[in-house]
């Protein structure tokens, strides 16, 4: 058999780290956050991510400290079930079934084994509420251990987690636990007596899950606080009451009074509550229906987003829009401080248990360490996401970075390798300002050109309204400071917006051309002016070309910088750029020209294009003529700069279509179906630092580089894995169930060995000393990952054993992550047309179950060893 | 200054008039006696009002002030009111009478705080001297006994412990406490100068308010509100409220509540809460702040549902607790009274003349005149300009406590505390002139409420109980006679109102009982069963001779005074029912009037409308629309009737001082807006706002 290997598509980052409220660990030396499907722990004091606890399938939707055991951390999923990790050593201890999607998290610490958890009740409909449930987890040895003796504690409760809040004892996720008053066992012993009024659920039971009389034996803390719209509501376990205490919707001053955040007191019974409007209020005397009294703090100018009290109770800790964390001290009036300017909108803050360390998540993926003292100690920046992706993905020549949209006014350079934020670049250079709708400085475009050392960016503002103020700015790579320095402005480039934007590929002479709605395109030169001093080179413009007053769309430079295309509308124009003389214009209607590029290397005599009434079109320069053309809908075409292949997204029916060609041949190298089930707009070829040589005529194509496409959510490389030794020896679990994905005819599995020693070594040298694990630990593994692994026997030995339901639960509309990194193996195939010849039903099914099978059981030997 | 004729409502010919400059005096003290419901209110220009709470706030009593006589504070000792200011002296009222009873020097400077004990033994007085003396209450005076250990500073502040053995006294930069037995000081509590002024500025304690626990809480120049502890003498706890001065403190009768009052114009109540709920372990913890104040607040009150608090922009504020409150009703609304709930205007019907009353001084204007009739709402061309005629200076330092002009305009009467001066006008076009009458007869020294006939041929003169009737003419007045009733109570009569046919003469005090007298036997006729609530406006019929009677909670009679009964109209509203948002009105009705035209029309007005009530149609019940003067508009000519219920509301003129009904059927409307007194007041203190 020839030699091959898999093209599979990996999830590689960039998801959200800001969605729960992260917490320390308890000697504080850890930050945990919950990261997508997966849960990152990172270091406090080097901001460095140390490692991943990856296992759940879906959006991780909460995380809690295991209060019996510090080094223990719960987490809840989308994907229904509850994980307890050794977070330290990255290893799934347990896994709890409970069979609805969760959407939070909290725990008790006298409490073992009782989680509560907010989910669904009504999943599907519209309008969905939510209720709070306690959880018994079930003592056993097993690995995973369905939980199904739910018990409703609260219904109807907000969907956002941090409108509930315990009161004294029991408090949410993030926060510190004080022992609640009355043991809980009469509690437990009851739900295992299976009393009659009680009532305990399987996973085939109905949706809804009844409320009834379990609130008289959980007596946790002393009430629960819980608000949703204009109602606060307490519910105090003792006396079984509710009290509620609305709000009303408006005021005279035009306050808008719904809750948007609930924080309790550790040791007092003092309540406090967010509102839209930025007040704060602070409830007291809560037991009565009547005599309740508050009182109010307003600096906030918009939505309070969340609060926390300090530990000890003498703080009052709140953030929002404004990106300023305000520290309130609690029963001195409006006695506050503030730490400004941390970046993004504070969606969450939560406190370490000895009240030293506070941690801020942010609108812009960013969470901040600061000390109780006020001072930043720390920023963990994730990839930066805005609305919307405007400039394209780059690769910075220089450092190979991922180079986008960041911050408000920024690019973002960031590392795809380690999935880490090197630096945002401020192109904008205004402060911005956190107001919703205002309209500000946006960077659309950016562009590299070919060595790295220019970068063209254009900045717009008031795209919405008529009056359209944009900048094209030059910045020059300054190779002292190791980074970008602004060279020119230019204020009025054109009458109108540009559209696109294209350096010239050619080594020697750097050109920068732009097309604008305007009708125009510009060539923009380096050099001499005569107006401008001699040494300073400033750009200016060279040429300025129009097309029968046609709107140009695209415009791209040849590989060798000898030609220009630019497309006006239905017409592509091939122009020289030493004559700046129009050559010939080549034109296929229907449908204007979405997308334009010419071929590299052997194929550059070719030039593709899309048009919107779905044709792939390519045209032959030397001729002239069309060479063929192909009715798919593209929605992306990315060439490879180091090859030949182009890469095409087509996006049909709800799922998006992969192919990859070369502009010689209509016929497709490569074609993977349904990548992803979203349409993707931006995507582009990484180089690898070192080709690969796989002799494999359909991941040939990714010997020099690899893919990187943005969905709406994640960051995703389509890439063949190649297993470095030192992944496979933290990552054990993953390792194995890579090692069950691939076919049995894996020969490549030998390939990484090549490079064993080495990169092992180097990693070991590169990686920071204080984010290694122990070297005995890693001694162990390292040791058990080079015996014989018995997954075969266990795999038939599983078989039998355990049934899985092979339905699994999609997550629901509101989470983000889609399990995009299902494992498809998908053999490339000579033609598009030819039917994949697909593994047998009961093959998949097969190869499910033994994914999920958890193989924590070897960390559980290993930790055993020494 | 200019006089708008409006066509108000199709009938009538309005003159609005903005000319009267009536500016309210500052409030500078509050005091609140929970045995009668009483608030007593001091004012900048010394004069001391007397509010009933649980009868909607009605101003009972108003007793004018004298010039150069700062009231600084004032106390209840018992049911008696006693007052000090920086004149030195202390001063009792004489409440049923309305004066002032007696002024006894303390010999101690200026004094600047006043409290009675809660035994009702003693009064305390804080002077610029440094001392505070003891007085002692004793039947109908007060005594000196003897003066506390006297200190540097002057005292601005005093309170006893509800024990009566200890006084906190605050002064600047320190709080003492005094052992009252003994007269020395426990204990000297320093107060910080506060941290961002200059170390220089001294610190006031404006405010001290004594526990019985033994807590002592001060608000002092630095915008803090402190606790301190008796025993120890160590300050608790301090709370930031403000970043001007806390001026004002006052505690709830049972110590769970207390309400401080800043120069920024915001009431901040505190609250004595437990921590853990079920448990003992209360503290003081700020809660609610209202605003209702523009100015600096000098006076809050804590009264037993709501929140009374006062200040330099003149305007009584009550702000109801709700959780205090039993049940919702109108009685428990935020109420702001900005005009005394007396009239200050007097209108001769016949000539077109209006008497303005000020504190100091009177003012006579001639009405404009117009031309010609214009469509309904539309403003008219003013043909002759309003005048002022005349400028009449008190003499004396006394402040007018009332003033009527007679409806030919020839007469012109006012009364202090202590004098009573009668004028005589004459007008021949453009020379105005007016002679005092000499030789007044005895009993008019001074008059509690004045009145003319509708003739002009007598003045009706009220002192306390009884009614004096003076005959007047060309060649001077004559006394004719006296009107007492049978019986009935000693308190003061506030109100007249007198027939158009001269016959009768009604008379209201503020017992609520209104007395009826036939002016021809001279004797009394009849009196009014007695309603709980006080009468705030009446009048006489001129055809069918009824007495229609307003109340402060907004019920209104009707009765016959010829069959001394009330009238079947009365009695059917009172079965039926007033209208919930008639009933909710929180201003009283100043003035009854009635249309010749249309003797089935009552007019009737209080601050923010003035109402025809037509007593031919059907009483508007809780469900139909009670304000329908634009759904009746709307509708045709013929559905109108059915639509239509007896209240005609207009809304067109705002803060009314008085509506009056002239004889050639114009109204007159005197206005004086709020914006008007607003721009009038000092600046205020400058506050940072948000996004300015």
């Amino acid at each position: 058999m020839v030699e091959k290997s898999d093209i599979r598509v990996v999830r590689c980052g960039g998801s959200k780290i800001n969605l729960r409220p992260s917490i320390f660990s308890v000697d504080s030396r850890f930050v945990l956050c919950a990261s997508g499907d997966s849960v990152k722990v990172y270091s406090t004091r080097t901001e460095e991510w140390l490692h991943s606890l990856q296992g759940h399938t879906n959006q991780v939707t909460g995380i809690a400290l295991n209060p019996t055991n510090h080094l223990q951390v719960y987490s809840c999923s989308a994907d229904g079930t509850v994980k307890l990790w050794d977070f330290i050593d990255g290893i799934l201890i347990k896994t709890f079934v409970i069979g609805y999607p969760l959407f939070a998290i909290c725990l008790s610490e006298k409490h073992e084994g009782i989680v509560f958890l907010h989910l669904s009740m009504a999943t599907g409909s519209k309008n969905e509420t939510f209720q709070l449930v306690a959880v018994h987890l079930p003592k056993s040895a097993e690995q995973e251990v369905e939980a199904k003796e739910l018990s409703a504690v609260c219904s109807n409760i907000s969907s956002n987690p941090s409108c509930t809040a315990f009161g004294r004892g029991v408090v949410l996720g993030e926060h510190y636990v004080i022992p609640a008053q009355v043991v809980m066992d009469a509690f437990v012993a009851f739900l295992h007596s299976h009393c009659p009024y009680c009532r305990t659920f399987t996973s085939c039971f109905g949706k809804v899950i009844t409320q009834h009389d379990f609130s008289t034996f959980l007596v946790v803390g002393e009430f629960i606080a819980f608000a949703r719209h204009l109602q606060l509501n307490v519910y105090f376990f003792r006396k079984q009451k509710t009290y509620s205490f609305s709000l009303k919707a408006t005021d005279k001053k035009g306050a808008k009074n719904a809750f948007t955040c609930v924080a309790c007191h550790p040791t007092d019974d003092c309540i406090a509550t967010g509102h839209e409007d930025g007040k704060i209020r602070l409830w007291r005397n809560f037991d009565q229906k009547k005599e309740y009294t508050y009182s109010t703090q307003h600096w906030h100018h918009n939505a309070v987003n969340t609060l926390c009290f300090t530990p000890e109770g003498t703080h009052l800790l709140s953030g929002g829009i404004e990106s300023v964390l305000v520290q309130w001290k609690y029963g001195a009036g409006n006695k506050k401080e503030f730490l400004p300017r941390l970046g993004g909108a504070i969606l969450h803050i939560s406190a370490s248990s000895d009240g030293q360390l506070f941690c801020t998540s942010h609108s812009d993926n960013k969470l901040t360490v600061i000390e109780s003292s006020f001072k930043v100690c720390g920023a963990i920046q994730g990839l930066v996401k805005g609305d919307d992706v405007l400039t394209d993905l780059m690769i910075d020549p220089r450092s190979k970075a991922l180079v986008l949209n960041g911050k408000p006014g920024h690019l973002q350079f960031y590392s795809l390798l380690r999935d880490k934020h090197l630096y945002d670049l401020d192109i904008v250079q205004q402060e911005y300002i956190y107001e919703a709708g205002l309209d500000q400085f946006e960077v659309v475009k950016a562009a590299f050109d070919i060595k790295g050392s220019w970068l063209a960016t254009v900045e717009e503002r008031g795209q919405k309204s008529s009056d359209l103020e944009f900048f094209l700015k030059l910045w020059a790579f300054d190779e002292k400071t190791q980074s970008f320095v602004l060279n020119t402005t230019i204020t009025a480039a054109h009458t109108d917006r540009i559209i696109s934007m294209c350096f010239s590929s050619s080594e020697e002479t750097t050109m920068l051309v732009t097309t604008a709605e305007d009708g125009q395109f510009k060539a923009w030169c380096q050099g001499a002016d005569a107006d401008t001093q001699q040494d300073q080179n400033f750009w200016s413009c060279d040429f300025v070309g129009s097309y029968h007053n046609l709107k140009p769309t695209n415009c791209s430079f040849s590989a060798d910088s000898s030609l220009l295309a630019v497309s006006f509308q239905e017409v592509i124009t091939i122009w020289s750029p030493e004559t700046w003389e129009m050559l010939t214009t080549l034109c296929q209607p229907p449908g204007e020209i979405r997308d334009l590029c010419f071929g590299r290397l052997s194929c550059s005599k070719y030039l593709l294009g899309t048009t919107t009434r779905n044709l792939l079109c390519c045209w032959n320069l030397l001729t002239c003529a069309l060479e063929w053309s192909t009715s798919v809908e593209v929605s992306k075409l990315q060439p490879d700069p180091l090859s030949e292949n182009v890469a095409a997204f087509s996006y049909q029916s709800k799922h998006t279509d992969l192919f990859v060609f070369k502009p010689s041949e209509p016929r497709p190298l490569f074609t993977q179906k349904n990548v992803c089930s979203e349409k993707v707009h931006r995507a582009v070829f990484v180089p690898r630092e070192e080709p690969l040589n796989n002799c494999d005529e359909s991941s040939q194509w990714l010997n020099r580089s690899q893919l990187y496409f943005l969905t709406q959510n994640m960051l995703v490389i389509d890439d063949s894995v190649s297993v470095t030794p030192f992944y496979l020896l933290l990552g054990k679990h993953r390792q194995q169930q890579q090692k069950l994905n691939s076919t049995p005819s894996y020969s490549g599995a030998d390939k990484p060995q090549h490079t064993q020693g080495s990169a092992t070594i180097k990693e070991l040298l590169h990686t920071p000393a204080h984010v290694l694990p122990a070297a005995s630990v890693l001694c162990s593994m390292f040791v058990n990952s080079l015996l014989i692994s018995n997954t075969g026997v266990r795999e038939e030995m599983e078989s039998s054993e355990q049934e899985m339901d092979s339905e699994k639960e999609e997550g629901d509309s509101e989470e983000e992550m889609e399990a995009c990194d299902s494992q498809q193996e998908l053999r490339a195939q000579g033609s598009v047309d030819e039917v994949m010849p697909k593994l047998s039903k009961a093959q998949e099914k097969e190869l499910k179950r033994v994914r999920k099978t958890d193989f924590s059981w070897m960390a559980g030997l290993i930790d055993s060893k020494p | 200054m200019s006089t708008d004729l409006t066509s108000a409502m199709g009938e009538f010919k309005v003159h609005r008039v903005r000319f009267f400059d009536y500016m309210p005096s500052g409030i500078r003290a509050l005091a609140f006696n929970r045995d009668t419901e009483r608030i007593a209110v001091a004012r900048v220009d010394g004069s001391v009002e007397i509010f009933h709470s649980s009868d909607r706030c009605f101003q009972e009593k108003i007793i004018p002030g004298r010039e150069q006589c700062g009231i600084e504070g004032l106390s209840w000792v018992g049911d008696r009111l006693f007052s000090a200011g920086l004149n030195g002296g202390i001063t009792e009222y004489d409440l049923t009478n309305q004066k002032v009873k007696y002024t006894t020097d303390a010999y101690g400077g200026p004094i600047w705080a006043i409290t009675g004990n809660q035994q009702g033994t003693h009064l305390a007085v804080g002077c610029e001297d440094g001392t505070v003396k003891l007085f002692e209450v004793i039947e109908d005076t007060i005594q000196f006994e003897r003066n506390l250990d006297r200190q540097k500073s002057r005292i601005i502040s005093l309170s006893w412990h509800p024990s009566g053995s200890k006084i906190a006294a605050g002064m600047m930069d320190m709080i003492q406490i005094f052992n009252v037995e003994t007269g020395h000081s426990i204990h000297r509590m320093l107060a910080d100068r506060g941290v961002g002024t200059s170390r220089s500025k001294e610190c006031v304690v404006w405010s001290v308010v004594y526990l019985t626990d033994g807590t002592i809480i001060s608000g002092d120049s630095v915008g803090m509100v402190k606790l301190w502890d008796d025993q120890t003498g160590t300050l608790i706890k301090s709370h930031n409220v403000t970043k001007c001065d806390v001026l004002a403190l006052s505690v709830s009768q049972d110590e769970d509540s207390l309400v401080a009052g800043t120069s920024e114009g915001t009431v901040v109540q505190f609250q004595f809460v437990s921590m853990v709920l079920g448990k003992d372990d209360k503290e003081w913890v700020r809660t609610r702040t209202f605003k209702n104040h523009t100015h600096d607040i000098r006076a809050v009150a804590e009264i037993t549902t709501a929140v009374v608090s006062g200040g330099m922009d003149a305007q009584l504020v009550v702000r109801p607790l709700l959780d205090k409150i039993e049940v919702r009703s109108v009685a428990s609304a935020l109420r702001k009274i900005h005009f005394p709930h007396r009239r200050l205007v007097t209108c001769a019907k016949k000539s077109g003349l209006m008497l303005f009353q000020y504190t100091g001084h009177l003012e006579l204007w001639r009405l404009g005149e117009t031309e010609g009739k214009g469509v309904p709402g539309s403003s008219l061309t003013v043909k002759r300009n309003p005048e002022k005629l005349l400028h009449l200076k008190v003499k004396g330092e006394d402040h007018i406590r009332c003033s009527a002009v007679s409806p030919c305009g020839e007469w012109i009467v006012y009364s202090t505390a202590s004098s009573l001066r009668l004028y005589r006008l004459h007008c021949d076009n453009n020379n105005v002139s007016i002679t005092k009458i000499s030789k007044l007869p005895k009993v008019l020294s001074s008059a509690n409420q004045l009145c003319f006939s509708s003739d002009s041929s007598h003045l009706f003169s009220a002192s306390t109980q009884s009614v004096h009737l003076v005959s007047l003419s060309q060649s001077g007045c004559k006394f004719v006679a006296t009107l007492k009733p049978k019986s009935g109570s000693h308190q003061a009569i506030h109100l007249l109102a007198v027939s158009e046919d001269g016959k009768w003469l009604a008379s209201a005090n503020n017992d609520h009982e209104v007395h009826v007298y036939n002016l021809q036997t001279r004797k009394a006729h009849c009196t009014v069963p007695v309603y709980s609530s006080a009468v705030t406006a009446m009048g006489i019929h001129p055809t069918t001779n009824c007495l229609f009677m307003m109340h402060a909670d907004q019920q209104m009679f009707e009765y016959s005074i010829e069959h001394k009964q009330y009238t079947d109209w009365s009695r059917m509203v009172q079965r039926k029912g007033l209208h919930h948002l008639w009933v909710e009105r929180d201003t009283p009705c100043l003035n009854v009037m009635f249309n010749p035209q249309n003797p089935s029309h009552v007019i009737l007005h209080d601050t923010y409308m003035f109402c025809i009530i037509d007593q031919t149609l059907p009483l508007p019940d809780n469900k139909t629309q009670f304000y329908n003067q634009l759904t009746l508009k709307s509708l045709p000519e013929e559905q109108r009737k059915a639509h239509s219920h007896a209240f005609k509301v207009c809304k067109t003129f705002k803060d009314i001082l008085c509506v009056e009904m002239m004889s050639d059927q114009s109204l007159v409307v005197v206005e004086r807006p709020l914006e008007d007194v607003a721009t009038q007041l000092p600046a205020p203190i400058k506050q940072k706002k948000f996004a300015t």
